[in-house]
């Protein structure tokens, strides 16, 4: 469904991203680990189109996303700090999306009902706490049933009711088949959503594993401290490579 | 102005309904911002306080030319600047939807250059509706409206091409203080260095350079008071005081509303948010 190959990007004498080459299916949720500056959201970001890579390609269900725009229908993306226009309210700020994508099909209202946006629609959104804002933009990655959703630290700032609630929604989400792409530094979070783990480091893939495969590894059954084994003790680059040729 | 400047886009993207959808959003934007009212508020008092000084409404037109040729180019490319970078977030919300980037460019620049021309009309244009409603008058306001415009454009390809915001704006200024005052004392410096040839001609490429000189020109042409402007007056009264002439100054004036712009949008299309 979503394919990226060799896929490079610069920021002057950084490698953000060097050579990344992966594929990705319909009912996958394929969390993107990493330590800071790993190059996770400079992957999203050419996802979206919002960074434009130096080489390589992404092709989304057999098109290239390259100088495209229309694919972000397909895309539903929560950045990692929501930044929104100060002065507009939180409802204007709806309004104006489904006007601007004008589409005809019914939203995906769950999450504005779950998080009764109504309630604070008439705010400006320079207002709002860090925690309401990630609520803005959850709501509004879910808004347009996209096929993919990109979620760049989901949970950060949100408290623990609407933080497991995002969580149901995106697990029903990936029943419903849909990709999912998620970074996370609270690998808890993690646990129960994941079905496969992309680990980058300095702009490359170290590994790219199904949460089974990663588990029968390292003879660990729980989701955390198997990655924790695996950050530690490093990573076997054949085994990784063997491994991610056999998703393609 | 609006309604041309519209059907233009008709021309340059086919999707131009999406474009008034994102455009009545960033008006709002801006015409929320106090900025533009206290503009708006400072040029009807200098109009009317001009006006009033001398008497005389040719010498209200010609004190008005000067503060229309020097604070509406500055006020209009540090207003976009400064709108833009504050627009930053507006901008990366509206590139992650299916929206091209081109399309949130030009919908940046209509809004802007309809606030900015909106505050030159009602600043301007109704003091000179009240005390000169003549040729002069209207050649003025539309000046001073399109030379706004001019100078939205060239801050919409000054803030794309700079990433920092004090650097944008000081950039901004920089190009004010070139195309205002620098461009004059390099003119000068030229016509005394080449004194001996003849310069005449070549002084109407010069002055196609800068949209400053050029709205000054096609404006004190109108005024009939050319001939204080020697042998060169007397060459552009012949050439931009006929139709051609002014048909010459209107496409070189839309020429610097577009081109940096056009610029702007392209190099827009491939920046990293």
């Amino acid at each position: 469904m979503l394919t990226a190959t060799s896929l490079s990007k610069s920021f002057g004498k950084l490698k953000a991203l060097d050579d990344i080459s992966v594929t990705m299916n319909a009912g996958q949720a394929v969390s993107l680990i990493g330590p800071n500056g790993s190059g996770k959201t400079t992957f999203l970001k050419c996802l979206l189109g919002l960074v434009v890579p130096d080489s390589g390609d992404i092709v989304l269900q057999g098109q290239s996303v390259l100088g495209q725009w229309d694919y972000r229908r397909k895309i539903g993306y929560m950045p990692q700090i929501g930044r929104y226009p100060d002065n507009m309210r939180v409802g204007q700020l709806f309004d104006m999306v489904r006007e601007i994508r004008g589409e005809a099909r019914p939203t995906d209202d769950d999450l504005i009902r779950a998080y009764e946006v109504e309630k604070f629609a008439h705010k400006p959104m320079r207002t709002l706490s860090g925690g309401t804002r990630q609520k803005v933009s959850a709501c509004l990655a879910f808004l347009f049933n996209p096929d993919v959703l990109i979620l760049d630290e989901p949970t950060a700032g949100l408290d623990p009711i609407s933080s497991e609630m995002l969580k149901e929604k995106v697990l029903a989400e990936k029943e419903k088949g849909k990709l999912i792409l998620v970074t996370s530094h609270i690998l808890s979070d993690l646990d129960d959503l994941t079905t496969d783990v992309l680990y980058i480091m300095d702009g490359r893939i170290q590994f790219y594993q199904s949460i089974e495969q990663l588990k029968n590894r390292t003879g660990e059954d729980k989701f955390t401290r198997a990655l924790a084994q695996v950050m530690k003790n490093g990573v076997g680059t054949a085994t990784a490579n063997s491994s991610a040729n056999s998703k393609n | 102005m609006a309604s041309v400047l519209l059907r233009l886009t008709h021309l340059l993207t086919p999707k131009t309904d999406i474009v008034i959808r994102i455009v009545k959003y960033v008006l709002y934007d801006i015409l929320q911002n106090r900025m533009l009212l206290g503009y708006t508020l400072f040029l009807l008092a200098v109009s009317f306080g001009l006006f009033n000084l001398g008497g005389d409404s040719t010498k209200g037109l010609v004190g008005l030319l000067n503060i229309v040729l020097i604070v509406t180019p500055l006020v209009s490319i540090i207003f976009s600047t400064i709108h833009l970078y504050n627009s930053a977030e507006f901008i990366e919300l509206l590139a992650a939807q299916p929206v091209r980037r081109s399309v949130i460019l030009w919908s940046e620049f209509f809004g802007l250059a309809t606030a900015m021309k909106l505050a030159v009309l009602v600043g301007i244009g109704i003091p000179v509706a009240i005390f000169s409603p003549d040729l002069t008058g209207l050649t003025l306001v539309l000046v001073a409206a399109g030379l706004s415009v001019a100078f939205v454009s060239i801050a919409m390809l000054a803030s794309v091409l700079t990433r920092d915001k004090a650097r944008g704006i000081g950039l901004a200024l920089l190009l004010w203080f070139y195309f205002a005052l620098l461009y004059d004392a390099l003119v000068l410096f030229l016509m005394f260095a080449f004194a001996d040839y003849p310069l005449e001609k070549a002084m109407l490429g010069v002055i196609a350079l800068n949209p400053i000189d050029l709205s000054r020109v096609v404006v004190l042409l109108q005024m009939d008071i050319s001939a204080l402007m020697g042998y060169t007056g007397a060459l552009f009264r012949e050439f931009l005081g006929t139709g051609t002439g002014i048909v010459f100054a209107c496409i070189i004036l839309l020429a610097w509303i577009f081109i940096p712009v056009f610029f702007a949008v392209r190099f827009f299309g491939k920046k990293d948010l």
